[in-house]
């Protein structure tokens, strides 16, 4: 079931007009429709064809992560987030990274920098749960799964979220339907 | 704290097979939906019925800031916690803001900042710093972990 998530080799060329109306059309989900291509292609002003075309390779080039699903966690009852953070050998943090982010129950896996002396940790990972005792269960078998790697970690729950409108491209000038 | 939305096997199939991806084809739920032992219409009605309960965000693809042209950045301050409403009310006046949450912890306060070009990464963190006279702690992406499989419901 795993699949993979290209990665940008280096940072991409920026999109084009087409490419952008396209971002514009589908950033707030695709229409729930048997040809759901087909309307943001008529939203573009491209035949569906092309439409296509350009999201397979905006995927290849990274600048998709993926088409799929988003869940909201919270309401289906996942309420408590928890950011757990782990100081781990920056020499082993590759290899550490990918074994956590295979974990079922970790939703995002980064290596972010430290910000030493208040910040050691190198390794986020995003673990979410029905309950805070089930989110420590998962923090848990991380810890075991790092081993003697793990020198030190915090998990950071959420109290409140406080903004949540996402990435928005704006519409560009003149563009059809905006 | 209400109880987990009911949920039937079919919605729960749903909802795990597609966080995995949906393939990018003119007809992506017949496939789909061939794939789970539905039929499409069925599927399409479930998926909507999910989101009007809001229990799926929506369906699409997911883009990456960074690989737009864009960038993103993860943020943290430590705020006192008698400025903590008025902090997170000036963090959340920036447009750049995308999410914003409280943390349980001494830094908590932690934002993403999603911007069209690169150098207004660094802008707003210190416009941020400058409002409020205090530190912006940067934690950009130095690498991505891809994911295996999805929360399972």
């Amino acid at each position: 079931m795993s699949r993979p998530c290209p990665l940008p080799a280096q940072r991409p060329q920026t999109l084009d007009e087409i490419d952008r109306r396209i971002v514009v059309a589908t950033q707030a989900g695709l229409p729930l429709v048997p040809e759901p291509w087909a309307e943001v292609a008529a939203r573009v002003g491209v035949p569906v064809a092309e439409v296509l075309r350009r999201v397979r390779r905006m995927q290849r080039r990274g600048a998709i992560r993926r088409v799929a699903l988003v869940p909201n966690h919270y309401a289906l009852g996942f309420r408590a987030n928890g950011m757990s953070v782990w100081d781990v050998p920056d020499e082993r943090v590759g290899e550490l990274g990918r074994r956590v982010a295979a974990l079922p129950f970790v939703s995002h896996c980064y290596q972010r920098p430290r910000h030493l002396p208040e910040w050691p940790y190198n390794l986020f990972a995003m673990v979410h749960g029905r309950t805070r005792e089930e989110v420590e269960a998962k923090v848990a078998e991380i810890a075991a799964l790092l081993g003697e790697a793990d020198r030190g970690h915090r998990v950071l729950y959420s109290r409140r979220l406080l903004k949540k409108t996402g990435l928005r491209l704006r519409p560009a000038r003149g563009a059809p339907g905006t | 704290m209400p109880a987990a939305p009911e949920l039937d096997a079919l919605d729960r199939a749903i909802v795990n097979r597609l966080q995995a991806g949906v393939p990018v084809v003119e007809r992506p739920f017949a496939a789909l939906a061939a794939e789970l032992g539905t039929d499409e219409e069925t599927l399409i009605a479930r998926l909507r019925a999910l989101a009007e309960r809001g229990l799926v965000d929506r369906v699409g693809p997911m883009y990456r800031a960074e690989a737009m042209g864009g960038d993103v950045t993860l943020a943290a301050m430590r705020v006192p916690p008698e400025r903590l409403e008025e902090v997170a009310a000036r963090v959340n006046a920036y447009a750049e803001v995308a999410h914003n949450y409280e943390r349980d912890d001494e830094f908590n306060l932690w934002f993403v900042v999603a911007v069209e070009r690169p150098e207004d990464v660094g802008r707003v963190l210190a416009a941020i710093e400058r409002e409020t006279g205090l530190r912006v702690y940067d934690f950009p992406k130095l690498r991505e972990f891809c994911l295996g499989l999805r929360l399972e419901v």
